[in-house]
């Protein structure tokens, strides 16, 4: 109904490879998709091309957000029309504290400014409901951060800039069972009915705790099959493999 | 991507103001033995201090060009007034300053600067320090913080023991200019025990077409003081080759501190050839913080010399060359004694065509066994037009030292781009945080507002060059 993203028959490249060969994607306000599949298939691609990465090529095909084509728009733009990016690997910056920092990029995607109190008031209690050390936000942006305190740091970037549509790439990997329900839980809180969730993922323990709408099985760069929230307990069982044979037919 | 929008003067409209040219004199240009009689008379100095100059003048004559680093073939000495006087005496309160004057300081942030509690203001326009002051707690404990003329005349003794002795007339042919016409600059003697702790600060500025400008700074820290100097440099633009040869020594007497800040802020056709050295003695310490931005050419090589054992230094530097610039800069350390360290972390930026070299010397002599030297150097490349180079030399004379060398080139990364900008940060926004945060480790060793100049500074080379 209320289409938030859709994805036409993208194809993408990155160094003359194809990586990305027709997919489709489409979703609505309100829902949780989770994308899985194998290593190698292409779903960090997807989030990157989302996000318009200037790594990557779009050989045809049509990213519309809101009905908005943003298939030219660049990085910055495309985060301000509402879309948010958790990295598998965030980036160390020195220079500027995390907590300026989330000012600062509050501000870029904000139309107006942000009220201090209120923005004070919010990272309080998202850092509190993250477990977060409060003496983090006074450190150079994710520089010396553990790996599990720079993904909690992407969790806490999402819920700070509110975007309408957050991707996350493979947010719960190496994280231990506590961290990834510390991610859930940011998920939760972020999640109502006029955003939208977009989790790539391995494995399915981050999802224990989350509405799922969708399960999207990616394999060589097409989605080959989408099912509810019971196809991910069964790749968990069985993996990809038979999903693999059937692209080879 | 869009390409690449050129811009090869960026806007310095905060820095480049000009004043009408409004002095009393100028003597004619070029260097000869009557200008440097005709400077030492204008100044009423005594004969000892022009006795120096023409020995200097002599060596001047003798001396040749340095043969290695930038080409300085556009500098016309002839063609270069070594001496213009503004129209106003030493003033002790910012009232008493001529307003044109006072504009332009104004504009750099002077009398705000000492509200912050700055300790003391010596601002030199031109030539002369026009503009002095000195919290009174300072007097009482001795300390003497005023303009070089002022120390000759006042403090004769201790000048003529410390003057021209750390840096000698004969190092190379700049400091025998500079000693032969040198003009203005500040005096600092805090005896011993004395420790401040406010920085001082001194801010220089060049103001008239075709003069050089050849202050001299000579720092006393006696035995178990303490002190941090602060002098920032800024000047306005002008078509022709502008030359600076100044001379700044440094004495840090055993078990004393003495931090050293300096940015420097050249116009775009400057030569700025700066000779800096320290005399460290005995567990005593000399801290170097450095930010080098324009300039057409710069060779700078500050010098630690640690002759009292146990004595340290530290140096942090960062240089900024962008197009048609060529910053020749690095430090040299000479540990003469037993026990001593040094720390070295260098970094340069270039962009749009700007060449960076890292020129250093670390010298561990016989005696010095048991010292340390670490130096790291990294340099960033915003472009594939821009050169960068090290070049260290390094003379070790005994194995029982610790020595350290590391140097990184590199670019700025796509992915801390794509980062910042999946923020909403612009691709200018997102550099300009990436080049600010490799500058950190410098701008973090600086007093709150010298940071926030030179990020500011950082922003203004970067302005119109990444599109």
């Amino acid at each position: 109904m209320d289409k938030l993203l859709e994805i036409k028959d993208l194809h993408v490249s990155a160094q003359n490879k194809e990586i990305l060969k027709g997919l489709n994607l489409s979703i609505n306000r309100g829902e949780v998709h989770v994308i899985m599949g194998p290593n190698g298939a292409g779903k960090s691609t997807l989030a990157n091309v989302i996000l318009n990465n200037p790594q990557y090529t779009k050989i045809s095909g049509k990213i519309r957000f809101e009905g908005e084509n943003i298939n030219e728009l660049k990085t910055n733009e495309i985060a301000k029309k509402g879309i948010f990016m958790s990295f598998q690997s965030p980036e160390e910056i020195p220079g500027i504290s995390t907590l300026n920092f989330l000012k600062y990029a509050k501000n870029k995607v904000s139309d107006e400014p942000v009220k201090s109190f209120k923005f004070r008031y919010l990272l309080k209690k998202y850092i509190d409901e993250l477990n977060m050390n409060p003496k983090l936000i006074e450190r150079n942006l994710n520089v010396g951060f553990s790996g599990g305190e720079k993904k909690k740091n992407e969790i806490l970037q999402m819920l700070v800039l509110e975007p309408k549509l957050a991707i996350l790439d493979e947010t719960d990997s190496g994280l231990d069972v506590d961290a990834i329900r510390t991610v859930s839980k940011g998920i939760n809180m972020y999640k109502n009915d006029t955003n939208a969730v977009l989790i790539i993922t391995h494995n399915n323990k981050i999802l224990e705790n989350l509405d799922v709408d969708y399960v999207h099985i990616l394999v060589d760069g097409k989605i080959v099959k989408t099912g509810k929230r019971e196809l991910a307990d069964e790749i968990e069982k069985n993996g990809y493999e038979k999903y693999k044979k059937v692209e080879e037919e | 991507m869009a390409s690449k929008t050129k811009v090869e003067d960026i806007n310095r409209n905060i820095y480049d103001i000009k004043d009408k040219d409004n002095y009393e004199f100028k003597i004619q240009k070029g260097l000869s033995r009557e200008i440097v009689e005709e400077i030492s008379k204008k100044k009423n100095e005594p004969e000892w201090m022009l006795d120096i100059r023409l020995k200097a003048l002599e060596a001047y004559n003798k001396l040749e060009l340095p043969t290695w680093g930038p080409d300085l073939s556009e500098l016309k000495m002839d063609e270069i007034a070594t001496y213009v006087k503004p129209k106003t005496n030493l003033n002790t309160s910012w009232d008493d300053v001529p307003e044109d004057i006072k504009n332009t300081f104004d504009r750099l942030g002077i009398p705000e600067a000492e509200k912050k509690s700055l300790a003391g203001v010596g601002a030199q326009y031109d030539s002369e320090v026009v503009y002095h002051s000195i919290k009174e707690d300072l007097i009482k404990q001795g300390v003497i913080y005023t303009d070089m003329e002022t120390a000759v005349r006042e403090y004769p003794e201790i000048v003529k023991e410390h003057f021209m002795k750390c840096v000698p007339i004969t190092d190379h042919k700049f400091v025998a200019l500079h000693a032969a016409v040198w003009s203005g600059g500040s005096f600092v003697y805090v005896p011993e025990n004395v420790k401040l702790d406010i920085p001082l600060q001194s801010y220089f500025r060049l103001n008239s077409p075709e003069s050089g400008q050849f202050e001299h700074t000579l720092i006393i820290v006696e035995k178990g003081a303490s002190l941090h100097f602060i002098e920032g440099c800024s000047a306005p633009k002008y078509n022709k080759v502008n030359l600076h040869a100044g001379c700044v020594e440094l004495y840090v007497k055993d078990d004393a501190y003495l931090r050293y800040s300096t940015i420097e802020n050249w116009s775009k056709n400057m030569m700025n050839l700066n000779t800096k050295k320290a005399i460290v003695g005995k567990n005593a310490q000399i801290d170097w913080v450095t930010g080098s931005f324009g300039s057409k050419v710069s060779m700078l090589y500050p010098m630690s010399i640690l002759n009292g054992e146990g004595a340290k230094t530290e140096y942090t530097g960062i240089t900024f060359a962008g197009a048609g610039q060529n910053l020749d800069t690095g430090f040299k350390v000479i540990h003469n004694a037993p026990n001593t360290s040094s720390v070295v972390n260098s970094k340069s930026i270039s962009k749009d065509g700007g060449a960076c070299t890292y020129r250093a010397l670390v010298r561990i002599s016989e005696k010095a066994k048991g010292s340390k030297c670490s130096v790291s150097c990294e340099s960033l490349m915003l472009d594939d037009i821009s050169r960068s180079d090290t070049i260290p030399v390094n003379d070790i004379e005994t194995d029982e030292v610790e020595f350290s060398h590391e140097a990184k080139i590199g670019k700025i990364s796509d992915k801390e781009i794509f980062y910042l900008m999946s923020r909403g940060l612009s691709e200018e926004d997102a550099k300009a945080m990436i080049v600010r945060g490799f500058a950190y480790p410098v701008s973090k060793e600086l007093p709150v507002e010298y940071a926030v100049e030179m990020n500011n500074l950082i922003n203004i080379e970067l302005e119109g060059s990444i599109g």
